[in-house]
């Protein structure tokens, strides 16, 4: 069978629109549940699912997906309760108690396993489909109940937004405003452990921990709002979901589980080197221009600061590069090659003799970095007169937010420091950046 | 008692606070006036973090009574701000300044509804108070901490509250901040507001407040500032770990203090604050000194 034959048979679609309902609810729940810092807790629910689904098999003997539900449910709670238990009780850390309880579960729901496998109903239960899931085992009825789950829990997570967005940030002041956190906590647990139960037959429960966190984490790569990324983040999970169930179609003995979350993990792969703002190629990026920002505004500034010293004439006297690298105390390998750069963009002349000096241009652009760098000094030495003047510490340029008045005023304090760059006698206001509120570099 | 017009905005009656059987704060007994700006002062560990939030429910209390205006706290909820501290949350969480601050809005709206257009204004009014309109829709990670604090500030505004609680507003923010938080207590005031402010800074006590609770696991004093900020107070709340030797505030109230003026290095501040003690702009141990 082709992919697109595939495609074609009804039975195949509804498992595609299963897993992606699957992913879009572990995607939008798993975004509260690690910005609250409580993406393992998935994990543990997962594997506690495991023991209960068992138990309610051995009990009833039936393939239910409505009571494995409840078996998992119990048992998930049971699992919430020992890991708050342990923590609060003892001297053991929530990480270890975390820890402790999930493999205590999954290790009790593996032995279940192997007992009801090897019992006369156990062959066709199906239930080691479990561990790794298996999409094309899912029927028709589990398919319903996978939508009608993931459709409570998709309009609990919209009406319940902004509660959520409260306990991810802030529990304690949405306690304060009235709302009961606790509660709400208890509540998003128990949709979590729901998301876990719909998800064990096409994940499994040895991966369903991914399902909910990787799709938040590639999210939060790109947006800064929780709405748009608890929208991502389910378009993620689903699209994770969508890949890995027609791969798993597609070759026989594919676990579905695995496909999955490879597909969601290689999201994040991408995302991590790649988003713009977060990613890390981006921020390599915006290092190194930083860096090379710096060193020339350096070799300028030095240049311009050489000249200031006395009985240094702007005409009479040049600079070697020797002369700069000492100033700045960098090497001159850097040196030289921000001397070329700032050659070709026409602020400097006389690399070829090694007397270097700078073009009409040149001055202008080293006045203003001159400049600014003082009146910054001015500004941090008497913080206390310029409260007033609204002046935004994070931004790079100080004289685009100085009124004339302030202006003045510093430059003022500038001659009293003896500080005034004394170059270029009229400071041009020929800003080089243009003055943004947009905030700086976060490295 | 009941009336909110004659009930004290916060009256507490022997409040016992422990953590893992430790008491922090033992037999607390105080009564509040109504429309004063008031600080609490002690040293580190004097319990002052955990004072208000004790009478907010925050954490749980092993005795005692809280009442706002005459009921307990669970019935006027609505009528109380709180600004926690800074650090108390995480600044990466993907959202802006305006949208925290609508957070104050959500206990009016109740469950499930939405902050609507008018919600919205009201939120940047309320960023406006603090001098940050302008940063309304920046990340606030992107934000400096004043500016952060700032944020929080306009938050409690937007709750609309009778009551307000502040945990260390102060603490290391910039002068624009500080400026900022000042004019807006004030304004608080005006309106005939209640604000607690956890404060560490024993210099601008007296240009702040109207009102001091001098607290060290108990409470030492509590009254109007001009009468209960005294120097003997000090040594009662701080101990040992404080000197006053050469502020004249502190030397007309209480002739004593003088004995300490062979003090090598007076101070500016006049106030002379063990290591131990964070926050103010000296810390010099008497015993460190040559």
């Amino acid at each position: 069978m082709t992919g697109w034959d595939v495609l074609q048979d009804p039975n195949t679609q509804w498992v595609l629109i299963g897993c992606m309902l699957l992913g879009m609810c572990s995607g939008m729940l798993g975004s509260f549940a690690f910005l609250r810092n409580r993406s393992l807790v998935g994990d543990a629910l997962a594997h506690a699912a495991l023991p209960g689904v068992c138990v309610m098999f051995l009990l009833t003997g039936a393939k239910s997906i409505g009571l494995f539900l409840i078996g998992a449910a119990v048992a998930g709670l049971l699992a919430i309760y020992s890991i708050q238990a342990i923590t609060r009780y003892t001297r053991i850390k929530e990480d270890t108690a975390l820890a402790l309880t999930l493999s205590v579960f999954f290790g009790l729901g593996i032995v279940l396993l192997t007992f009801i496998q090897h019992s006369d109903s156990g062959n066709q239960s199906g239930l080691d489909k479990f561990l790794f899931g298996q999409a094309a085992s899912l029927i028709a009825s589990d398919v319903t109940a996978i939508v009608v789950v993931s459709g409570i829990l998709l309009a609990a997570t919209g009406l319940l937004f902004k509660e959520f967005k409260l306990l991810a940030f802030d529990p304690g002041f949405g306690r304060g405003l009235g709302y009961p956190m606790g509660l709400l906590d208890g509540l998003l647990m128990l949709m979590l452990l729901l998301t876990v139960v719909i998800g064990l037959q096409a994940v499994g429960v040895v991966l369903m921990a991914a399902m909910l966190i990787a799709p938040a984490v590639t999210a939060r790569y790109w947006t800064d709002r929780l709405g748009l990324m608890v929208i991502l983040s389910g378009l993620f999970g689903a699209l994770s979901g969508a890949l890995g169930t027609l791969f798993s179609t597609q070759i026989e003995n594919l676990p579905t589980g695995p496909m999955i979350v490879l597909a969601a993990t290689s999201f994040f792969l991408f995302s991590l080197l790649f988003s713009p703002r977060r990613g890390l190629l981006s921020r390599v990026i915006r290092f190194l221009r930083l860096r090379r920002k710096v060193l020339h505004e350096d070799v300028l500034q030095a240049l311009y600061e050489l000249h200031e010293q006395p009985h240094a004439q702007l005409t009479a006297t040049s600079f070697t590069a020797e002369h700069l690298s000492q100033k700045t105390g960098k090497p001159r390998r850097r040196i030289q090659s921000a001397l070329r750069a700032l050659w070709r963009l026409g602020l400097l002349d006389g690399l070829e003799s090694d007397t270097i000096r700078f073009t009409a241009d040149g001055l202008v652009a080293a006045h203003q970095i001159v400049l600014n760098q003082r009146l910054w000094d001015i500004y941090h030495m008497n913080e206390n007169q310029y409260q007033s003047a609204g002046i935004d510490k994070n931004l790079e340029e100080i004289t685009p937010q100085l009124s004339p008045d302030t202006l003045a005023q510093m430059m003022k304090q500038l001659d009293d420091y003896d500080l005034t760059p004394t170059l270029l006698q009229k400071p041009k206001p020929a800003v080089s950046v243009p003055y943004t509120k947009k905030g700086g570099f976060s490295l | 008692m009941t009336d909110k017009k004659t009930a004290p905005p916060l009256a507490v009656r022997d409040l016992t606070v422990a953590y893992q059987k430790k008491p922090v704060l033992r037999n607390v007994n105080l009564e509040i006036p109504e429309g004063s700006l008031i600080g609490i002062v002690g040293p580190n560990g004097a319990g002052k973090s955990t004072f208000i939030k004790a009478v907010q429910g925050l954490i749980p209390v092993a005795s005692g009574q809280v009442e706002i205006y005459g009921k307990p706290y669970r019935a006027q909820r609505k009528l109380v701000g709180y600004v926690p501290q800074r650090e108390s949350v995480d600044w990466d969480f993907p959202t802006d300044a305006l949208d925290v601050v609508l957070m104050g809005t959500y206990g009016r709206l109740g469950w499930f509804r939405r902050p609507g257009k008018q919600d919205r204004e009201w939120a940047l009014e309320c960023l406006r108070k603090v001098g940050m309109a302008d940063y309304a829709t920046r990340q606030i990670s992107q934000l400096s901490g004043g500016q952060q604090q700032r944020v929080f500030l306009a938050r409690a505004l937007a709750q609309e509250a009778s009551l307000y609680f502040m945990d260390e507003p102060f603490a290391g923010v910039d002068a624009a901040t500080e400026k900022a938080i000042i004019q807006l207590l004030n304004e608080l005031k005006a309106q005939q507001k209640t604000v607690l402010v956890v404060h560490h800074d024993l210099q601008t006590v007296p240009e702040y407040f109207d009102w001091v609770v001098m607290l060290n696991r108990r409470v030492i004093e509590n009254g109007p500032t001009h009468e209960v900020f005294t120097a003997d107070n000090l040594q009662k709340t701080y101990g040992g770990r404080l000197q006053t030797p050469t502020s004249p505030h502190f030397a007309a109230i209480s002739p004593r203090s003088t004995s300490a003026s062979n003090n090598p290095t007076p101070t500016a501040t006049g106030i002379t604050l063990a290591s131990s003690f964070s926050g103010t702009s000296c810390t010099t141990k008497q015993g460190d000194q040559p």
